[in-house]
């Protein structure tokens, strides 16, 4: 394929490196620094997608971020993409892209039906066609709508390549490289301030590259690479290209996604496919420029029909031409420029020009290079169906209400002007409260809301020496406010043109008896008709009128259709821009990749893993393990083809004859110190805590304010002003938070301290009736008699040479100790633990066991302390003291919480002793009773008893106080089961505690 | 994501703080009679203001202290901080 459309020389491109890539499968070639839109164009390709609603062929409109039809789907090294601008995805070798929004091929579209049957879809059309019948929706509208419709297809495989995120300060922030970004650069770096300058096109200047300027004799274009190259080389400056600054939030935080390797065949070894920068900068200037404004006439969607500036960048970036043949239509002198660079490269355009006989240097240049101009003469209607092939043209009269004759003259597209609209994304995004700038028709942002400055054509500045004067002295300004230095900069000589004042005319009329679609908002296929169709029908505000006709919505964010559409209701509506007011921008500017979002926040990365110190030994021992919270536990340990049930019930089973052994490392652990910590304890927890002796530990429960049941644990005293608390796994952050919120505010008086210890010690919990036995073999000098550490008792020993703690605590329900050591002697206090228990037939025993011994023996755990229950419904009333006060208590007095049929814990066995109850099930009176039918409680807990060897629950049942011995049913709709249960007593197992103390 | 002046610490980003809510509540003495007014509007009654708010937050991945932070809740400005103890006029 010959690049037909490329001139022989000029350009920015590379044209000793050619590039093969495909399009739609077929085979074409480019050059290095072309993107993927230069290098169709470039192969004359101009249709590219198909519209979002109606299907109508699609084209490229910009050649930057502005574009809102080119967009394709890439596919990379294997990997696809969608939602991928043509304009903005740099060509590499084997580049590879398809169409998107079109089936089954872009050239034979089944969707453009829908531009027939333009009546069935005006504005609105989503909500008030596919609203009825109701029913019909999943069935017949959204399966067509989602074939039809979209903007790509999402790859459902793993994304292999690597996002990064950083974190970076600054002094001063700058986005946009163009004419202002540089000038403002330069001065601050020249201040020694730390500066960010981002650009997020490949090439820094912006309109520099394309615009025929002098700044201190060299070209526009030279100057830029010369400030550039000085910026690069400064210890305090980082230039980025590639990098779009998309959000501004809070507190001068913007976000800036940076495309590392997404120009290059495959990302390379080591390196991120793209980083997300946050940056928090003390001062932020907004150079973003401007975005060419459409003109509005008939088909003026067809592809060949775009921006002048676009056309103007393919010819001087990429050496392309858009057409051989341009048209140029304009309201403006930015017209004459597109049309004088085609005049230099042998092309012979000709210009309509809305304007009567308007008179500029540029316009002179025009006539003088023998151009074709015909004044007050404008565009009626592109012809041409997959491209343009000419143009009804008409005079237009002084008031621009009538046309005169059309005419059809030939052309291959058509270079629009509309005048300028600045980008003020980031400005409005950072809380500026936008204002209307009568001379040149659009918003410029107002006073600063945080530390942001709008410079150049973001400012609605458009020209180049003003737009230097203002950023030199922005930039030099603002650094010597934060580095003190004043260093002058001299100002460069800027030769340019005058231009004359734009017209305000915008929108065609339509010839009489013609009813061409005129479009405003090219993405979403919303057209003046459109508009006119939400007034009417009451729409007013533009909020309003946005969401029902879909105008300046999806990716495209309104970038080149905002303005246009409200000058369009301002004009039905009679009323001034300004009145109308304009939607909100909120970030991103442009779309931003999920895979960026994340970062390195993927897989085992999202979250840290917690380890035991004795994990190496589980991992050894076939320990499977389970995630509690992000601790890793072991479930169960495997012996031979056990299931999870199986070797749970042999660990349990186990623990309840013999002894068994179970890593308790994640229970949260507080030490607290200080000579009120007596006191700090029996204001938290619920029980009288002034008389523990020093040695003893004591269980205890603690609330909320609000009387419900915040967490349950252990409390040692180690010695006089010393405690040693314990959590739960689950609550041990929410716990040390909390006593710190009281000591720190509600109790400042108190003389105490409190610290996390819960990684400084290894737990191991050694229960089972031979558990005395294990530990006079593992504390051979300690009495561990009955007498020598009774139920409660504390110990602090010696095993083997290391220092440990002994607690006589049980959660099992068993005779039962828990021995710590420090962390780094975990896994010798286990080994130990195994080993001198061979002899009674020790085994380790892991999550599941764990539960089955805690539910049997009516030990309330997490899912009974859900955040709903009080102490009295998990039968912990005995332990709130009636005499004290602490937190939560006197909430305990609310009418439901006194309620004589309160909710209660309970037993369930079901009848047949076989069948195992689904944990959540409902308990019902009736099992066919007509829906809804009463709930009276829930399980909360299921375990196979390996005391009764038959299943067993817990359940929070309504008055469960009197329903011991009551017949219920058990209901899971999810499982679709029915049992028929008996309620018991939730102490299944010793209900009178006698194990534990014997 | 806000800019946090920890009194302890300096600026830092607001990921290291957890929100603590309202920091003009005073909670009831211990011991003391109360009406369950009182009581109620300590536990659960709350102003959601829009502007100038005084609320508590923790710098929770930094020293761990409750800090008393001035901000505005329409704007996000951040007036003033101080620490738990500060007399706030
Ligand atoms: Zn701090």
């Amino acid at each position: 394929m010959t690049q037909a459309f490329r001139l022989e020389n000029g350009g920015l491109i590379n044209r000793d490196k050619k590039l093969s890539f495909k399009f739609n499968g077929k085979t074409y070639y480019g050059y290095e620094g072309d993107t993927l839109a230069s290098a169709l164009i470039a192969n004359g390709v101009h249709l590219v997608g198909r519209s979002f609603k109606y299907h109508r062929p699609r084209g490229f409109f910009g050649a930057g971020v502005d574009e809102p039809y080119a967009i394709v789907q890439l596919y990379r090294n294997n990997e696809t993409e969608p939602n991928i601008k043509a304009t903005e995805q740099e060509l590499f070798e084997g580049l590879e892209a398809k169409s998107v929004n079109c089936w089954p091929s872009v050239n034979f579209d089944i969707g453009a039906i829908n531009n027939f049957l333009k009546i069935f879809l005006p504005a609105g059309f989503y909500y008030k066609t596919f609203m009825w019948p109701k029913s019909f929706w999943y069935r017949v509208y959204e399966p067509f709508i989602r074939k039809a419709a979209g903007l790509g297809v999402a790859s459902t495989k793993h994304d292999k390549e690597r996002y990064e995120h950083k974190y970076e300060y600054c002094d001063l922030l700058i986005a946009g490289s163009g004419p202002s970004g540089l000038a403002s650069a330069y001065a601050a770096a020249k201040n020694g301030a730390r500066i960010i300058l981002a650009e997020d096109k490949p090439r820094f200047g912006g309109s520099l590259l394309t615009s025929d300027v002098n700044i201190g004799n060299q070209s526009g274009e030279d100057w830029a690479n010369s400030i550039i190259a000085e910026l690069k080389e400064m210890p305090n400056v980082v230039v980025k290209n590639r990098s779009q600054v998309f959000g501004y939030y809070d507190h001068n935080m913007l976000v800036m996604s940076e495309k590392v390797s997404d120009h290059l065949p495959k990302t390379k070894k080591y390196h991120p496919k793209q980083r997300l920068w946050y940056i928090r900068a003390k001062e932020v200037l907004i150079s973003s420029g401007s975005i060419e404004r459409p003109l509005v006439f008939g088909n003026n969607d067809t592809p060949g029909v775009m921006l002048s500036s676009a056309a103007k960048e393919y010819l001087k970036v990429y050496g392309v031409l858009v057409g051989k043949n341009p048209l140029v239509f304009t309201n403006n002198d930015s017209g004459y420029e597109t049309a004088i660079e085609f005049k230099k490269n042998g092309i012979n355009p000709i210009i309509l020009d809305s304007r009567v006989n308007p008179q500029s240097e540029i316009i002179n240049e025009a006539i003088n290079l023998g151009i074709k101009i015909k004044f007050s003469y404008v565009v009626v209607a592109a012809q041409g169906y997959k491209k343009v092939n000419s143009a009804d043209i008409a005079k237009i009269s002084d008031n621009k209400k009538q046309l005169g004759t059309v005419e059809n003259i030939k052309c291959d597209c058509i270079c629009v002007s509309g005048f300028w609209t600045p980008t003020i994304h980031l400005a409005s995004q950072s809380g500026n409260k936008t204002k209307f700038k009568e001379e040149i028709d659009a918003f410029v942002p107002g006073t600063s809301k945080q530390n942001e400055t709008t410079l150049g054509a973001a400012n609605g500045i458009f020209t180049l020496e003003e737009t230097l004067k203002d950023s030199f002295t922005a930039g030099q300004d603002l650094s010597k406010k934060i580095t003190n230095n004043d260093n002058k900069i001299s100002f460069p000589n800027v030769v340019e043109k005058k231009s004359s004042q734009h017209d305000k005319f915008w929108c065609v009329p339509l010839p009489e008896g013609k009813n061409y679609k005129r479009f405003l908002d090219f993405q979403n296929d919303v057209s003046v008709s459109d508009i006119e169709i939400a007034l009417k029908e009451g729409y007013r505000s533009i909020e309003h009128v946005k969401r029902y006709t879909t105008l300046g919505m999806a990716t495209d964010q309104g970038k080149t259709s905002n303005l246009n559409g409200l000058q369009l209701v301002s004009e039905i509506e009679n009323k001034v821009v300004p009145a109308v007011g304009h939607t909100t921008f909120r970030p991103p500017y442009t779309p931003i990749s999920i895979g960026a979002i994340v970062g390195r926040e993927v897989g085992k990365h999202s979250k840290p893993t917690r380890k035991s110190p004795m994990h190496s030994w589980h991992e050894k021992n076939n320990a499977i393990f389970v995630d509690a919270g992000v601790w890793l536990r072991p479930r169960y340990y495997k012996q031979g083809n056990e299931t999870l049930f199986e070797a749970s019930k042999r660990e349990a089973k186990n623990v309840r004859t013999n002894v068994g052994v179970c890593d308790v490392t994640t229970l949260g652990k507080i030490d607290i110190k200080g000579p009120d910590a007596a006191e700090l304890l029996n204001r938290v927890y619920t029980n009288a805590w002034l008389k523990l002796p020093v040695g003893k530990a004591r269980y205890g429960v603690m609330l909320r304010e609000d009387g419900i049941v915040m967490d349950d644990g252990t409390t040692t005293r180690i010695s006089e002003n010393h405690y040693h608390m314990t959590t739960t796994t689950a609550q041990a952050a929410n716990v040390l938070s909390h006593l710190e919120y009281y000591l720190q505010l509600v109790w400042p008086e108190l003389n105490v301290n409190v610290v996390s210890t819960t990684e400084q010690w290894a737990g191991a919990a050694i229960a089972g009736p031979k558990s005395r036995k294990l530990l006079e073999k593992l504390f051979p000098n300690n009495d561990v008699s009955n007498e020598g550490l009774p139920f409660m008792g504390y110990l602090e020993s010696d095993l083997f040479g290391v220092k440990a703690r002994i607690f006589r605590i049980s959660f099992s329900g068993e005779l039962a100790y828990e021995v710590n050591v420090e962390s780094d002697n975990g896994n010798f206090m286990w080994e130990k633990i195994i080993k001198l228990g061979q002899e009674f037939q020790v085994q380790p025993y892991g999550t599941e066991a764990l539960s089955t011994l805690r539910i049997e023996m009516g030990h309330v755990a997490g899912s009974e302390l859900d955040g709903r229950t009080i102490p009295y419904d998990t039968s912990l009333d005995g332990l709130v003291s009636k005499k004290k006060d602490f937190i939560g208590k006197r909430s305990l007095n609310r009418e439901a919480f006194i309620s004589e049929d309160r909710q209660k814990i309970v037993g369930v066995v079901p009848l047949d002793k076989k069948t195992s109850i689904p944990e959540g099930s409902h308990l019902v009176k009736d099992a066919k009773a007509p829906l809804p039918n009463k709930k009276l409680g829930h399980i909360s807990a299921s375990c196979w008893s390996v005391e009764h060897d038959n299943p067993f629950s817990l359940a929070i049942l309504k008055d469960g106080k009197n329903m011991i011995g009551e017949k219920l049913f058990v209901m899971s709709p999810l499982k679709n089961k029915v049992i028929p249960v008996e309620i018991v007593s939730s102490h299944y197992v010793d209900p009178k505690g006698e194990r534990v103390r014997s | 994501m806000l800019h946090i002046k920890c009194p302890y610490c300096g600026m830092r980003s607001q990921n290291e703080f957890s929100y603590g809510g309202d920091a003009s509540v005073k909670r009831p003495e211990l011991n003391k009679e109360i009406s369950d007014q009182e009581w109620d509007s300590f536990v659960y009654n709350r102003k959601s203001l829009r502007g100038k708010h005084l609320e508590l937050w923790q710098h929770l991945s930094g020293c761990r202290q409750w800090i008393k932070v001035e901000r505005d809740t329409a704007t996000h400005e951040i007036f003033n901080t101080h620490k738990a103890d500060e007399e706030i006029s």
